[in-house]
């Protein structure tokens, strides 16, 4: 790892100026940052950490939803959403091990945008907000593919605010060797529609089924996207699983969501 | 009651307390006065010609020391192989110079080219960095699929090495023209082709070496993570460095896991030594993780077809094989006897196999080396046989539990000489086999088969009947084999004045439990409280010459040298305590501590006996020097054979292809067990460890030779959830006929006996679903795997 100065500011404005600097990098719970540092694939000279910020951390219920700051790490969300979202607590419990859970963000996670990360399933299905330092983005807008993000130079994630679903349930087959999603499905089902998002399938990262979806949203049962096909075109194809394998995933993993969340 | 004290006794791990609270003392825990870091240069590519090493703007960056090349080394030895294979056709193996560091080409990714030594780590790593970017590597196409390597003659791994062979080897090549005709008469023949996945060793603790040279006295020392110290430094002195052997002192202090990997002498430990000796300064290196992962000697990596010929109601009449053996880059250190000699002579298993033929053809790549991992050679001959064994039963429809125990040697039939060249002294299959049936209440399959299909689930059972040669073996037999060392192993035991006894061992304990359990056994031998032995082991300048660990090797080789040491403590004991008793010698006996006259009330209890051959007062000196301290070597009379029968249970989802492992019984015979506790943990991790290589390990090098699995984001490897709590067994006894203790070896058992019961759970699960076209998944058996092979 190089040397790099460190700072932890205790708002977002320090922290949006601490930014400013060449060669300034955000850390959040520096999951992802981290190792990569120490492989000397990245070399920030400032780390500008997030995690000091009392407005960017907690769990709270709102008129507009679940809000949950961005510096709130998996395993708060996994303790306290349990009551108000459940199926989005146990998908925050089921990230990593216990000490990633206990280092990494919310934030950290929907700004890295993995294509195999857990959050952004969740974020998509739930139709969430993206809050930043400048505005709200819409999941639906957030997400432009595998590692990449609608956020512009110097933006930083404040927080997201969950609609909470009638019903909803996130099944997650694990990558043997990492447990990142090889493929997972969040199912969300609100008095308007269900919305299906799906992780680590596609190489253009986090989707929406929207095929399932409108099945779904007629008949809220596994049976009804039994006769739908998933096309492996554009699929993840790797050691782990073919684009074939992951398009049956896709499947199999929604049938199961429905299922567990009905 | 269970013992509570000595042999056969559950005592818990003296070493644990030290291991578990941090108080453990690894190599990179030392810190020495002056010290230096070491960063090695490693090659980003698999094949490739070295151009241009431009050392002069790395060696001015702040804190380089000093810069080491190929060039550096290109006088001194090369780092040998330690078994010589002779071809077929007579002809010795190929065996290319290993050097300390490459030099004109680099021939795997990882293979290290250049070395910084700097004053901090950083600095060294910064400095690495700048040599690598100053390098001309010019890339050569890469030889990684080893039958693309054996046909195509114009692609070199070794210059000197046309056809990439480094031998072509039979067992028994007189055996042949038999084998061949007992396949042309027979009335079945099954026939599998499959693969033994390449295995990273993983070690928790990574390699580490720290060099410190003495100019007062011209001594050297390496602390380093080895399994086998004196060969270490046999491998240093005599054949790499060109250092007097007592010029040197190789410690390896506590070492976190070994699994094979940590037994061959590597180019780092050399270099360190040879940097120490420039700079008059300690240097020091520790792997990185991804360091393990490119350069630890890899373990497996055969393609392998078995053919089977039989009757019709599964009598074994012949077995053939044809193996590619991955050698990878250089011949590590053991690399040449691992297929052959550790391998080729299991191919007749457990069973009274009338003909058997084995061909192995050792192939070099752009790989990393690939050496001895647990099990060695056996797990694959393991596999080979139980997979094909399974596939027959298949093909014949019948009974893989009433095939095997058809074929099974039987307790009469003891000792037996296989068609492969081993002497089985005893064993009971049978025994095992049966108390697996009622472990794992076989009966009740079909209940749980039904449980399982209403959760929509195919369960399928597993069998494989094992054995394995362990304890390697006598000298002279292994000399007229090849072998270059020799494999006895050696004990000193010294009683000191108060009593308590230090013992001296050439084995070394890298997690086994050696410093328990052997303290067990001389505490039983001699009648006092296990606390008053201590075991000292991994320095050179402490133990005797012994061969280190592994092979399952410690407690029924060195372990035995141990007691015939104790052996002879207690024969001079008498003499001390006839003349104090004023007794004949004769009428001494030595119980529970004391040494009697027979027949008498007189007695000397062991401490009095030990104090007075230090303070000889009351001594027969004239005839018998002071002291109490006896050193043992003992060279075993024939390899050991532990057996057994393991049965394993599994859940397949047929929408995912995920395996599920549901329950995992082993019945062993390991002879007399000294401490059932160490024994099952060596047990669950063997298992642990198979399940790993048959489910998630899948080391996978792309065609530019690339490895894919270099860290844990892709490398599988099994954590507590993938696997299921055990029901281990070793209640089936049959001693070993030729070491005192009767003791046969636990510790690789796991690793050969599970992954054929895993895959041959699998395939059944998957027949039992209706999914009867698939006769073969190759490890590991990936969900994505399972799923491909169901829908194929």
């Amino acid at each position: 790892m190089h040397n790099f100065d460190f700072v932890k500011p205790s708002s977002i404005a320090d922290a949006v100026k601490a930014l400013s600097h060449e060669g300034a990098q955000a850390l959040s719970g520096g999951q992802t940052l981290t190792p990569t540092m120490k492989q000397r694939l990245a070399a920030p000279t400032v780390l500008v950490s997030l995690t000091g910020i009392a407005e960017m951390k907690g769990v709270c219920m709102g008129d507009d939803g679940l809000s949950i700051g961005a510096a709130t790490t998996h395993a708060t969300v996994a303790a306290e959403a349990a009551k108000s979202y459940p199926a989005l607590a146990k998908l925050a419990a089921g990230i990593g091990d216990p000490a990633v859970r206990n280092r990494g963000t919310i934030g950290g996670s929907l700004a890295n945008n993995d294509p195999a990360a857990c959050y952004p399933a969740a974020v998509l299905a739930s139709g969430a907000t993206v809050m930043t330092n400048r505005r709200k983005i819409a999941a639906d807008d957030y997400f432009q593919g595998m590692f990449t993000t609608a956020l512009e130079e110097g933006e930083i994630i404040t927080g997201v605010t969950f609609p909470v679903p009638q019903k909803a349930a996130y099944v997650k087959f694990n990558q043997p060797a990492s447990r990142f999603a090889l493929t997972a499905v969040f199912v969300a089902k609100f008095a308007d529609g269900v919305r299906v998002a799906v992780t680590g399938a596609s190489n253009n990262g986090v989707f929406r089924w929207t095929e399932a979806e409108a099945a779904l949203s007629g008949n809220f049962a596994a049976s009804a996207v039994a006769g739908l096909t998933v096309d492996p075109t554009g699929m993840i194809g790797d050691l782990h699983g073919t684009p074939a394998y992951r398009a049956n995933l896709v499947k199999v993993l929604t049938k199961r969501a429905v299922d567990a969340a009905a | 009651m269970p013992k509570d004290y000595g042999i056969g006794a559950s005592t818990k791990r003296r070493e644990d307390v030290r291991f578990l609270s941090g108080r453990g003392n690894y190599t990179d825990d030392l810190t020495l006065h002056g010290q230096t870091f070491a960063v090695f240069v490693r090659s980003n590519v698999a094949h490739g010609r070295i151009k241009a090493i431009n050392t002069a703007t790395a060696a001015k960056m702040p804190g380089v020391l000093a810069i080491f090349t190929g060039e550096d080394f290109k006088d001194v030895g090369g780092n040998p192989a330690g078994w010589l294979i002779n071809s077929r056709d007579g002809t010795p193996m190929r065996e290319p110079k290993r050097p300390v560091l490459a030099h004109g080409k680099v021939r795997h990714v990882g293979d290290a080219y250049a070395a910084v030594i700097a004053e901090t780590y950083n600095q060294a790593k910064d400095a690495a960095q700048q040599l690598a970017d100053d390098s001309d590597i010019e890339e050569l196409p890469a030889i990684i699929d080893m039958k693309k390597a054996v046909a195509d003659a114009s692609n070199r791994v070794h210059d000197e090495i046309p056809d990439n062979l480094c031998f072509d080897w039979g067992w028994i090549e007189d055996n042949r023209a038999a084998v061949d005709e007992a396949f042309k008469t027979a009335p079945h023949v099954t026939t599998l082709e499959l693969v033994n996945n390449r295995l990273v060793p993983n070690a928790m603790e990574p390699r580490s070496s720290i060099g410190e040279y003495f100019p007062g006295t011209g001594d050297y020392k390496l602390t380093t993570t080895s399994q086998n110290p004196h060969l270490t430094r046999l491998l240093v002195s005599a054949f790499v460095l060109g250092i007097p052997e007592n010029k040197l002192t190789v410690v390896a202090p506590d070492v976190g896991g070994g699994f094979g990997s940590k037994i061959y002498h590597y180019g780092e430990e050399a270099l360190v030594l040879a940097a120490s000796r420039k700079l008059g300064r300690p240097v020091r290196w520790t792997a990185e993780r991804s360091e393990s992962f490119l350069t630890d000697a890899h373990g497996r990596d055969h393609v392998t077809k078995i053919e089977m010929a039989s009757t019709k109601d599964g009598e074994i009449l012949a077995i053939r094989t044809e193996t590619l053996a991955n050698v990878g880059a250089y011949l590590s250190n053991f690399s040449t006897a691992t297929p052959t000699f550790l391998h080729g002579t299991l191919m007749a298993g457990p069973y009274k196999v009338p003909h058997v033929y084995v061909n192995v053809k050792t192939v070099f790549t752009n790989t990393a080396p690939v050496d001895a991992y647990r099990g060695a050679g056996r797990p694959e001959a393991t596999f080979s046989i139980e997979r094909v064994v399974d596939k027959m039963c298949r093909e014949l429809g019948l009974d893989p539990f009433e095939v095997r125990r058809k074929n099974l040697l039987t307790p009469d039939q003891f000792p037996y000489t296989t068609p492969v060249g081993l002497v089985y002294d005893t064993g009971n299959y049978q025994a095992t086999l049966d108390k697996l049936i009622e472990l794992a209440d076989v009966a009740g399959f079909d209940k749980r088969a039904a449980a399982s299909k209403a959760k929509g689930k195919l369960r399928g059972m597993g069998l494989s009947t094992w054995i394995e040669a362990c304890g390697i073996a006598p000298s002279n037999l292994v000399g007229v084999l090849g072998s270059r060392v020799g494999l006895y192993d050696a004990a000193t035991v010294r009683v000191n004045a108060t009593g308590n006894i230090s013992v001296m061992v050439g084995a070394h304990s890298h997690g086994q439990g050696h410093e328990t359990v052997f303290a067990q056994i001389v505490a039983e031998q001699l009648g006092i409280p296990e606390a008053s032995v201590e075991i000292v082991h991994g320095d050179t300048s402490k133990i005797p010459f012994g061969m280190g660990s592994y092979g399952s090797r410690s407690l029924a080789v060195c372990g035995t040298a141990m007691t015939k040491a104790v052996d002879k403590i207690i024969a001079k004991g008498k003499k001390i305590a006839a003349h104090m008793l004023e007794a004949s010698e004769d009428d001494i006996v030595f119980n529970d501590g004391k040494f009697s006259v027979t027949g008498t009330d007189k007695a000397k209890t062991f401490g009095e006996i030990a104090f007075s051959a230090y303070v000889p007062h009351n001594y027969p000196l004239e005839t018998l020097e002071p002291g109490l301290e006896e050193t043992a070597f003992y060279d075993p009379a024939n390899f050991t054979y532990p057996a057994g029968a393991y049965l394993c249970e599994v859940e397949v989802d047929p929408e995912t292809g995920k395996v599920d492992i549901a329950a995992f019984t082993c019945a062993d015979d390991f002879g007399h067990v000294m401490n059932p506790m160490i024994v099952e943990g060596q047990v669950h991790g063997g298992v642990g460890q198979g399940i790993g290589q048959a489910l998630l390990e899948n080391t996978t090098y792309d065609e530019n030779g690339q490895l894919l699995t270099a860290s844990y984001m892709d490398y599988a490897m099994p954590r507590a959830d993938d696997v299921p709590f055990y029901t281990v067994d070793h209640s089936c006894v049959t001693p070993c006929t030729h070491n005192p203790l009767g003791v046969k070896g636990c510790g690789e058992a796991g690793a050969i006996g599970t992954p054929p019961a895993v895959v041959n759970a699998v395939i059944d699960a998957l027949h039992r679903g209706g999914m009867t076209h698939v006769a073969h998944i190759d490890m590991p058996v990936s969900p994505a795997r399972v799923w491909a092979a169901i829908n194929g």
